[in-house]
């Protein structure tokens, strides 16, 4: 979706700022925000990419004002009650009015190790070959969908090359809506700056995305 | 990016009178406190998995991780080439493994080109080998400048780079996570791994840094 969250190339966002000796967490809240956001999706009852969805569809005005975990936070309120895990009136009142829906899984203090360091790996095997090889000349779709999707605007109808075949991976733009994992060859895919940012770009600039198959066409 | 008024983040910083503000909650540790409060009566959460979630990026995952294999892919050049291939095996071998580390690149700079990382479209970076994200990373600003202007980007970090070398932006559209492999620092040559992963700093391996100097480690 062409929401608050694609960000690339827009102008008037003003100094990066970076912190000196930056803490990793800046108030209490954030650390039960990270850790309530992992706990919660150890439900197993949305993914990875409907959780990005969820983000990514928050009024424009209130994502670009919020802070990360406040995002995270706002995303992950949206998801519970979407999955019927809590009430906006049980948000609202700080406390239980109904038992709502079990999960699959309830991560405990003693599983938190071993699922931090399996991760979620979202490769997948597919039985097609490549269509896309290493220095193939090929040009990005453009499309503008409602829905989710990891192809930037800035990089649509696009020439670039492809660098690498990267491996077949789960297709977000599916996957965020419950439509299943549908896995497709991801390549690593350059632009010269100039493609990208046209008159005056960095003539020293190269772009890299990673795109999903269908996002891409011969030329 | 600084947060809605009245955020923890920022409430210490006015000048108001705070006399009256004991006990103040911000909006979002109010709202914070709320989520956990309803799913801990509910038993879908166990606070105490939260604390160790919390430990577990505050003290054990962290940028230190990927200094180590940047100090091997210096010493070892078997090691960098498996890194330039396998980047996921051969972090793994360290130990390094798990989310947002699921899959891994390696990107050397060189003389002629120098490697930058972001995410545009959210925050992704690589956890297991850099620990969690600054919150500069995650922000509009580097988000949006990154891709179109990353030689001023690179200026507000302090760095210049030569003139003439190339700048390859890395956007992390999808889950291959980057770790740039930045130039091994001149003079370094009689140093161990310890003393050279003393010499690579987080921003160095995000590529808004370098390494540091010889002799300059802390």
């Amino acid at each position: 979706m062409n929401g608050a969250q694609d960000l690339g190339g827009q102008h008037g966002m003003g100094p990066v700022a970076p912190e000196k000796d930056e803490p990793y967490f800046h108030a209490e809240w954030e650390k039960r925000a990270l850790g309530l956001t992992l706990s919660c999706g150890a439900f197993g009852a949305w993914n990875i990419d409907e959780s990005r969805h969820a983000r990514e569809s928050l009024a424009p005005a209130t994502y670009l004002s919020a802070s990360y975990y406040e995002i995270w936070t706002l995303g992950l309120e949206t998801l519970l009650k979407r999955h019927g895990f809590v009430s906006a009136a049980e948000l609202a009142a700080g406390q239980m009015l109904d038992k709502g829906r079990e999960p699959k899984r309830i991560l405990t203090a003693d599983m938190v190790p071993g699922v931090l360091t399996k991760g979620g790996p979202c490769d997948r095997l597919v039985s097609d070959q490549p269509l896309f090889a290493a220095g193939d000349r090929v040009r990005t779709k453009n499309f503008n969908p409602e829905t989710h999707t990891r192809l930037p605007r800035y990089a649509r109808a696009k020439h670039g090359v492809v660098e690498r075949v990267q491996g077949a991976f789960v297709f977000p733009d599916d996957n965020a809506h419950g439509k299943g994992e549908n896995p497709q060859w991801v390549y690593t895919v350059v632009f010269d700056g100039e493609e990208i940012w046209g008159e005056g770009a960095d003539p020293t600039l190269m772009v890299s995305i990673d795109a999903w198959e269908s996002y891409l066409e011969r030329v | 990016m600084t947060s809605h008024s009245g955020d923890g983040d920022h409430h210490h910083h006015d000048d108001h009178d705070h006399d009256h503000h004991d006990n103040h909650f911000s909006a979002m540790q109010a709202r914070v406190k709320a989520l956990e409060t309803v799913l801990t009566q509910k038993g879908l959460i166990d606070p105490a998995a939260i604390d160790v979630i919390v430990d577990t990026y505050e003290t054990k995952i962290g940028p230190r991780n990927g200094a180590r294999v940047v100090a091997k892919a210096w010493s070892e050049p078997d090691f960098a080439d498996w890194l330039r291939s396998d980047a996921t095996a051969a972090i793994g071998s360290l130990g390094y493994t798990g989310r947002q580390g699921e899959h891994m690149r390696a990107v050397f700079n060189t003389p002629e080109t120098h490697n930058l990382v972001v995410c545009t479209l959210c925050s992704c970076y690589p956890w297991s080998v850099l620990g969690l994200p600054p919150v500069w990373y995650k922000a509009p600003p580097y988000r949006s400048r990154a891709v179109i202007d990353p030689r001023g980007v690179l200026d507000e970090f302090g760095v210049t780079l030569p003139e003439g070398q190339r700048i390859r932006v890395w956007d992390s559209t999808a889950e291959l996570r980057y770790i740039v492999i930045p130039e091994r620092p001149d003079g370094t040559d009689g140093l161990d791994q310890k003393a050279l992963a003393d010499l690579v700093t987080r921003d160095s391996m995000i590529g808004t840094g370098l390494a540091k100097p010889a002799g300059d480690m802390r």
